[in-house]
């Protein structure tokens, strides 16, 4: 693939006191690519998440979007300039309804002040009608899952599959360029699983997003992953094609142990 | 509305579950039905009603009493939606809102009265003292970047306590011994004799003028805060408030967002303080303290956290609730009428109904039957207030000729084990308990709690926190709230 490079990695490294949790790491994510990270338990999957979005910044190396610095920046700032994410453990506004869930990230991207929105400007009036007309769109990619009279019900009131959708619509609606999503399909049926991954796929082929997906499910890392990389212990182990990856020897004996490894 | 796809079986469906849990939460009664029909009004039309049905006030009555509580009420309510902003859409526990109430009027004072000799009219005021006071609130706001929750509540308390103590002791202040000492805020016995509130050359002389003042500012705010609450801003505290992390994530400047939440409940009550002030004709650092906080707290409770319509009603059903214990008789009706209000409305089915309220009136007449024949001067007394009704239940209800107020303390005292001994038992025997225990708290409202003056000012906190703990048994979202959850 010959595209150009959106999110960069250069030797990026976490410590929480003495525990380094991301070592010296090396990523590169190109536009228009599924990467899915792959990684036992405490792999350092999620600090990369975190690192990316600014919840925490490096102790060291340099974080590039599309060639421009990131580190250090605040979260908000970040998101901003074109990262959304969702989260592993949920993190919807519960007591907002499922639009206006969808309206509030659309924060960074518009300007309207306090005021304006008070004396209801046209120029507010205009944008408050473009924020609407994003959230249904963007509310519209689920099917009739999340249309209708769910609107205006509470986040609360939605089923967990539904309350992963509702994220993903959520992180669209902040007009990211690179979306990242953590373990979209955790805790989902089979039936759920399998539509996750073809609505990645979608998000993709008809969004032009380019995705960066933490996943434990290897049907899923396997249908949606143009690169996998596989993570243990805060280094990266092995990076390649879905095959390449699961075959090594690292990973493995990362997930399974030493001695499964040898007597392979 | 989208129309639904035709579905065979909708059991179990998601989308049955959901409608099915929205006919549960809430809809069902009496109180369902009035919720239904207030939901069918739009919101602007509500406004309207509201401001129309308060102006009607001061052409109906001219009485300076009811003028005064009416405006009292428009204070409260004002305060009560300042205080939402902060607390309902942003989250922020603020502890020490009442210290912008209390700067809003100490800075109307000391621009407007002859403490330093400045008469500014309200049109140059109020514009100074509402910047004035968001900007106090912004910088109190800076606490809430890194305190949440309870360690903003203490440090926000503190800032009021310290408020108090500034007024309280700014009657000589200088400023690092520059140009001698000033007296700041008149101490202790603050500033009094302020001017009358006069806005482009028209002066506000009477409680009718003040309460138009405080009806007008009152709407203005309201709409204010309703528009800013349906807008990007508005979104984005309550996202705030419901995950900050997510919010920031999302491209929220959350802290931004708070210092502007703090901003703006502190404009609120700085615009407040200087009309109450105003009326008041002085200010005393005493006005400012815990106790108010307490009761505008109480109001947006009861209110509806979050709900602009809740805080305006929390403050109406707290403030005139109040106001009516002040009068035995209308003590004794609200008694009556709660009790009343409350067995129709939680005792079921009616033949159960019938018989706790026939139970409760034989059970009366045989009481007062007992005692007047064992000792006679067990119901002689005569009713505090002593109107119609007062008399009327003289011979249902015991009421001592002497030692009345003693006999109500022991009362008191088995009323409140009669009421958790209620919560205890189960079944037929709660039917039967409840007739003894209303009987006695009949008894003990009329003997003790109203029974006199300084009796009735305590009565009136007894009845605000017994309002609270049943509205959190039985509607923990308050009045206009809507039910929240906090971890799903």
């Amino acid at each position: 693939m010959t595209s150009k490079v959106l999110l960069e990695l250069r030797g990026v490294s976490k410590r929480f006191g003495g525990l380094t949790v991301i070592d010296r790491l090396n990523l590169v994510v190109n536009e228009g690519e599924v990467v899915s990270v792959i990684g036992p338990n405490g792999a350092g999957k999620t600090t990369v998440f975190n690192l990316v979005t600014g919840v925490y910044p490096p102790d060291a190396g340099d974080l590039l979007l599309d060639g421009q610095s990131i580190a250090g920046l605040a979260p908000h700032r970040i998101s901003t300039l074109g990262v959304a994410r969702t989260f592993q453990t949920l993190r919807l506004f519960l007591n907002m309804t499922v639009k206006e869930n969808v309206m509030a990230a659309a924060y960074g991207h518009t300007r309207a002040n306090v005021f304006q929105s008070i004396l209801r400007t046209p120029a507010a009036r205009r944008e408050e009608r473009a924020i609407q007309a994003l959230a249904e769109e963007k509310l519209a990619f689920f099917g009739q899952r999340l249309m209708g009279y769910r609107w205006d019900q509470p986040a609360y009131s939605l089923s967990y599959a539904n309350r992963r959708r509702l994220e993903i619509a959520r992180a669209t609606a902040a007009k990211p360029r690179i979306l990242l999503l953590d373990e979209p399909a955790a805790g989902m049926n089979p039936v759920e699983t399998h539509e996750m991954s073809e609505l990645i796929a979608r998000l993709r082929d008809e969004g032009g997003y380019t995705i960066l997906v933490i996943e434990h499910d290897m049907h899923v890392v396997e249908g949606i992953s143009d690169r996998v990389v596989a993570l243990d212990h805060g280094i990266k182990i092995a990076e390649g094609s879905f095959e390449q990856v699961a075959t090594d020897g690292r990973v493995v004996e990362a997930y399974l142990g030493l001695r499964t490894a040898e007597t392979k | 509305m989208e129309p639904r796809p035709p579905e065979s079986t909708r059991i179990g469906v998601d989308e049955w579950v959901a409608s099915a849990a929205g006919r549960t939460s809430g809809h069902a009664g009496a109180f369902g039905l009035l919720r239904r029909l207030v939901d069918r009004v739009p919101d602007p039309a509500r406004l309207a009603i509201f401001v129309a049905a308060a102006a009607l006030v001061p052409v109906l009555t001219s009485d300076q009493y009811v003028l005064r509580v009416g405006f009292d009420t428009l204070i409260f309510a004002l305060l009560a939606i300042g205080l939402n902003v902060v607390v309902g859409l942003a989250g922020l526990l603020d502890l020490g809102y009442v210290a912008f109430f209390g700067f809003g009027a100490y800075a109307y004072a000391i621009l407007s009265s002859d403490h330093y000799g400045l008469h500014w009219p309200a049109e140059a005021s109020v514009p100074v003292i509402v910047v004035a006071t968001a900007i106090v609130g912004l910088l109190l706001g800076l606490s809430s970047w890194r305190l949440l929750g309870d360690y903003l509540a203490i440090v926000t308390l503190f800032f009021l306590q310290a408020f108090v103590v500034i007024t309280t002791n700014g009657n000589d202040v200088s400023f690092l011994g520059f140009g001698g000492s000033t007296d700041l805020t008149g101490g202790p016995n603050g500033i009094p004799g302020l001017d009358p509130f006069t806005i482009f050359g028209l002066e506000i002389d009477s409680e009718r003028g003040y309460f138009y003042l405080a009806l007008v500012a009152a709407s203005i705010v309201t709409a204010i805060l309703y528009l800013a609450v349906r807008s990007r801003t508005g979104r984005a505290w309550q996202a705030v408030r419901e995950d900050p992390l997510a919010a920031q994530l999302m491209g929220m400047p959350v802290n931004r967002l708070k210092l502007l939440a703090f901003a703006f409940g502190a404009g609120i009550a700085g615009l407040t303080g200087s009309i109450q002030s105003a009326l008041s004709a002085g200010v005393f650092p005493d006005n400012y303290d815990v106790p108010l906080l307490i009761t505008v707290y109480a109001m947006l409770i009861l209110g509806g956290v979050g709900s602009l319509s809740g805080a305006i009603l929390g403050a109406i059903v707290v403030n005139v609730s109040l106001e009516v214990l002040r009068d035995a008789n209308q003590a004794r009706w609200l008694f009556l009428f709660a009790i009343l209000i409350t067995l129709v409305a939680k005792v079921r089915p009616w033949p159960k109904l019938v018989a706790v309220l026939g139970g409760l009136v034989g059970f009366g007449y045989a009481m007062h039957a007992i005692v007047a024949a064992t000792w006679p001067a067990g119901t002689k007394g005569e009713p505090a207030g002593g109107d119609a009704i007062g008399r009327a239940i003289q011979s249902w209800l015991i009421h001592p000729s002497h030692s009345a107020l003693e006999i109500g303390n022991y009362a008191f005292v088995i009323l409140l084990l009669a009421v958790l001994g209620l919560t205890l038992v189960r079944g037929v025997w709660r039917t039967v308990a409840l007739v003894p225990t209303i009987y006695l708290a009949a008894f003990v409202w009329e003997n003790r709690l109203i029974a006199t003056v300084e009796a009735q000012a305590a009565t009136r906190f007894l009845v605000l926190g017994a309002l609270l703990i049943v509205l959190m048994a039985a509607r923990p979202q308050g009045l206009l709230g809507s039910s929240r959850v906090e971890i799903v």
